[in-house]
């Protein structure tokens, strides 16, 4: 078969081209093997793209099978640009979570800001519309230049372009840790609304049908994005790979938006696909493999932002801002009208076949055939070779040393802690990232962020939805299993503060090179964890996203898998937030909460290794969330917070800070509850710490805080572990009996003295 | 009453702004690219990015055709209010006097901000009840507000100064800490504040609805001079 006018290559042309497009000697002999002879130049580039780590999946796809992805709320499962859940009143919720995690550590204003623009085209491609932007950021710690840099121009770019866009920002998480400096994660999730006929599939139908491109030009931006910068561990000079990078424009991608919905309510789209990583290419071999159809592209009719455009840049072009959709050809003037009306350029850049390739052309020369199955289905796919470490590497870690261990006087141990804690960067108020992002635009807002635990996001039919997103990096690479269900157990968490029952997930994999035996063994152990969470919660996984050759030359970063969550409620619950109602409710310690200083942020900020995480009960804390949530529903509970990290009283300190209303707490009844449930490290003192430093610092999953009438909190202990605590009121946190039984040793801390440590973040956006 | 709410290529505010403005009236969505103001009686021109703040925020949107429309309504006393962009719109379409720069710390915000009357004769304010103080959200990179000394003397001898950022909350260094100022003839106001974002419970704040609820005092105020407007705009 001939290729047309493309020029053959030889045999060791056509080989180093493929190394030099980071396909392998084997890939490259497989490749030639299923395309029926050697490929030419656009087609060897077509292919090295698919083939790519980044859209072939080639290292995960064959864990990805394990998770659960089927449940009575699944619309659309994984596979398809996001997935979708049924959310009652003939609406369904689309959501997924996406990376931007190379193209940002080499330009962070753009790698943000199309990181946010992309996954929104995704939602959109489903025929749903935008309602919510979240985000997980990673950077070094920020003590580095470098990590400043990163983490500035990241945030003005998810600012950019999600302001102007017209998507609320509503949520999100930020964690600062050294193996991040050099490799920082940007993972972005959204969520989209419609009613349930009003979805859309990617899939290419009906041969004679047209293929129409419309968004913004194609230019060469962003060429290679998938192969060689999201495919391959950083080198030190990104500055060469900054050409990759793709350049985002919201106004173009507002306009996009509103014009693509416009062609889904005319009723237009036979099938819908956004442009991400790999361009034209990846768009139209999706389509066609899930339409069981071929394609004919002719490159001569996409618009162009420059002449003299090579066909195989056309094709693997990563421009943003563009879509591609099918549309019957007596059609297509209706489609070119409303293009028109949102200023919007579009093209009829070719025809549906039935022929099962991609053939593309230009004008009427044929320069390349491509077999679909060869493209999507034939791509290798890889075992991995897990290698469990010897023991959980030790991940870095910071010294301060500005801990006074041996002092007499524990309240003023204790203290100090906990201000360095509220201090932390990784504990910190969130305020500064959050108040640059427009989290009202849409007017479903019912939570803003830091109000409650999860975003409250208003549906018509007087119910809510809750997001969470979460995935705590440092905990996993101590324990990968352990510290996966936490991710799972916190997102759960959250939502159970807002008193959402989670129905669906998508989760992000963010790890290092996985053809090395520890980091395969860290994503088995991490994607083992997230099957059987998800099974404990009854949470399908409807779609993700896999990150992989996380590393620089200092090493891979922690593995990271980041999980997004998705609740409903029938109707927004009052004590749905963090901060306490009014002085006098009684507060109430929930849960088998069993505190642990291992891996904690305080053995952090003292420099401790990492060793391990402890025992977590995952039954017993999902009891303990069904619990919370039946309260917050009969509307018991005036507040209600998850202890995450930095532990009980960082919680406590936070749940003061958000209402400005003082507690008091005796630290005995913490330790008579723990001891209840038999948290034994209070107990022992892990590492010779004290009993209080564990209760009040110590970290793990299944411990809240509520608040309310002493009555109503007393019932709620029929369903799960509780204790009486404390109580609101007073200028100041304080806690009590720390010297033991019967002493009088107490710990106060005035809330001016707590929001200051907690202000420390707004100096890295002066 | 009906209330047209002009949509631009990248405004982002518009629907919620029709959404609020239909408790108090019949909100329409006006074209921008349409000389019409479908029988409006009064104008808002919502929050947002007009053609993504190119050149200069609002600096491009003014030109659009459905701007004619709206100057002649404004030229005969109907009101119009612009919100956020709606505002740097009607200064660049010298509907209203100054300018709008970037906030003094050049980043985006989003925060209540708390609102002190300044003008309480103005008829966008003409349902805030006497000596109340609002709080609405405010969202907005460009958002302080600048007039040379001279002019600004003027605004205030004449109660052109409507709201003004209660002391402490200007975060975007706005001259006198203004959140608001209105036309001479006082029927044309632009607000940086989001009142769309303050109608409901769960916003918060409901102190945006009392913006809203003053529109129909603001129509019946001019009422011969909008029927007029908006017949001409045809």
């Amino acid at each position: 078969m001939s290729a047309g006018g493309a020029p053959a290559l030889s045999p060791e042309e056509g080989l180093a081209r493929a190394l030099a497009l980071g396909l392998s000697e084997q890939e490259y002999e497989l490749l030639c093997e299923r395309h029926g002879r050697p490929p030419n130049l656009l087609e060897l580039a077509m292919y090295s793209l698919m083939w790519s780590e980044h859209c072939g999946y080639k290292h995960s796809k064959l864990l990805l099978r394990t998770l659960p992805s089927a449940g009575p709320a699944v619309v659309v499962g994984p596979g398809e640009n996001a997935g979708a859940l049924d959310i009652g009143g003939g609406l369904v919720c689309s959501l997924k979570v996406e990376s931007h995690n190379h193209p940002s550590a080499v330009e962070p204003f753009q790698g943000a800001a199309t990181g946010v623009g992309g996954i929104l085209r995704d939602i959109v491609a489903l025929g749903t519309r935008p309602a919510a932007v979240l985000d997980s950021l990673r950077f070094g710690l920020p003590t580095s230049a470098r990590s400043r840099y990163l983490l500035d121009g990241a945030v003005r770019g998810i600012a950019h372009y999600g302001n102007c866009v017209g998507v609320a920002t509503v949520g999100g998480e930020l964690y600062f840790e050294a193996p991040y400096e050099r490799n920082c994660l940007v993972n972005v999730m959204a969520i989209g609304l419609a009613r349930r006929e009003e979805l859309l599939s990617s899939a290419a139908r009906g041969p004679g049908n047209t293929l129409l491109l419309f968004g913004a030009r194609t230019g060469r931006d962003g060429i290679g994005g998938a192969s060689v910068l999201a495919s391959t561990t950083l080198a030190d000079e990104e500055h060469a790979q900054r050409p990759t990078v793709q350049v985002g424009d919201p106004f173009a991608g507002n306009k996009l938006i509103d014009c693509a919905l416009a062609l889904r309510d005319a009723q237009l789209l036979i099938a819908l696909q956004d442009l991400g990583a790999a361009g034209l290419t990846s768009a139209c071999s999706e389509m066609a493999a899930k339409g069981g159809v071929g394609l004919d592209i002719d490159v001569a009719r996409v618009p162009l932002r420059e002449a003299g455009m090579e066909p195989f840049e056309i094709m693997v072009s990563e421009s943003q801002e563009r879509m591609v959709a099918v549309v019957a050809p007596e059609r297509v003037g209706q489609a070119l009208a409303i293009c028109e009306r949102y200023e919007v350029e579009a093209a009829a850049i070719g025809s549906v076949t039935d022929s099962g390739c991609l053939r593309i052309f230009d004008s009427e020369l044929l320069l390349g055939t491509l077999p679909v199955r060869a493209l999507v289905d034939e791509c290798p796919l890889y075992e991995l070779r897990p290698q469990p470490p010897a023991r959980p590497a030790p991940a870095a870690s910071l010294a301060t040393g500005t801990e006074q261990r041996c002092g007499a006087d524990p309240p003023a141990q204790l203290r100090s802690a906990l201000l360095a804690l509220l201090a932390s960067p990784n504990i910190a108020s969130r305020a500064p990232l959050f108040e640059q992002y427009d989290c009202l635009v849409g007017g479903r807002t019912i939570r803003r962020p830091a109000e409650a635990d999860a975003a409250l996001l208003a549906l018509p039919d007087g119910g809510a939805l809750a997001l969470s997103i979460d995935g705590n990096g440092r905990r996993v690479a101590a324990d990968p299993y352990r510290g996966t269900l936490e991710v799972l157990l916190e997102c759960a968490a959250n939502l159970a503060c807002v008193g959402a029952e989670p129905i669906g997930a998508t989760d992000n994999l963010n790890f290092g090179d996985p053809e090395r035996g520890e980091v395969a063994w860290q994503l088995c152990e991490s994607v083992r964890a997230l099957g059987d969470g998800c099974r404990a919660l009854g949470v399908p996984i409807v779609s993700g996203n896999v990150s992989l050759y996380n590393e620089s030359a200092q090493g891979p970063i922690h593995p990271t898998p980041v999980v997004g969550m998705l609740g409903r409620l029938e109707r927004p619950c009052a004590g749905a937030r963090i901060g306490f109602a009014g002085a006098g409710a009684a507060l109430a310690l929930l849960g088998p909460f069993a505190p642990s200083l291992r891996s904690s942020e305080l053995a952090r900020l003292r420099g401790e290794e990492q060793e391990g995480l402890p025992e977590l009960d995952l039954a017993a804390v999902v009891a303990a969330q069904r619990a919370l949530r039946a309260a917050l529903a009969q509307g018991r509970l005036q507040s209600a917070h998850d202890i995450s990290d930095g532990g009980l009283a960082v919680a406590l300190a936070e749940c003061v800070l958000a209402s400005g209303l003082g507690a008091r707490i005796d630290l005995r009844r913490v330790l008579e509850h723990l001891a209840r449930i038999g948290a034994a490290e209070c107990k022992e003192g892990a590492r010779g710490l004290s009993a209080a430093e564990t209760a009040l610092f110590g970290e793990g999953p299944g411990g809240f805080l509520v608040s309310g009438e002493e009555a109503s909190l007393t019932e709620l202990a029929a369903g799960a572990p509780l204790m009486i605590i404390g109580g609101v009121g007073g200028e100041a946190l304080v806690i009590e009996g720390i010297g033991g039984p019967g002493e009088e040793g107490a710990l106060a801390l005035e809330i001016s003295a707590l929001r200051a440590a907690y202000a420390s973040l707004a100096e890295l956006f002066t | 009453m009906r209330i047209g709410v002009v949509r631009f290529p990248g405004s982002c505010d518009h629907r919620d702004t029709i959404a609020a403005a239909s408790a108090v009236g019949e909100a329409v969505e006006l074209w921008h690219a349409d000389r019409d103001l479908r029988g409006a009686d009064a104008v808002i021109i919502p929050g947002g990015f007009s053609y993504g703040d190119y050149l200069r925020a609002g600096a491009i949107a003014r030109f659009a055709p459905v701007m004619e429309a709206v100057g002649e309504l404004a030229a005969a006393g109907g009101p119009v209010l612009g919100i956020c962009n709606g505002f740097q719109v009607l200064c660049e379409a010298g509907l209203l006097p100054g300018a709008l720069l970037p906030n003094i710390s050049l980043r985006f915000r989003c925060v209540d901000v708390r609102l002190e009357v300044s003008n309480p004769r103005s008829p966008f304010l003409a349902a805030v009840p006497a000596g109340a103080a609002l709080r609405i959200p405010a969202k907005h990179s460009i958002g302080r507000y600048y007039a040379p000394a001279g002019m600004l003397r003027e605004l205030e001898e004449r109660g052109q100064v409507i709201l003004r950022y209660a002391p402490g909350e200007s975060f975007n260094g706005s001259v006198e800490r203004i959140a608001a100022v209105s036309n001479a003839a006082g029927n044309v106001m632009g607000m940086m504040p989001h009142p769309e974002h303050a109608v409901r419970e769960r916003d918060g704040s409901a102190d945006g609805r009392l913006i809203f609820a003053s529109l129909r005092s603001a129509v019946a105020a001019t009422g011969a001079g909008a029927a007029a407007g908006s017949g001409s705009a045809r």
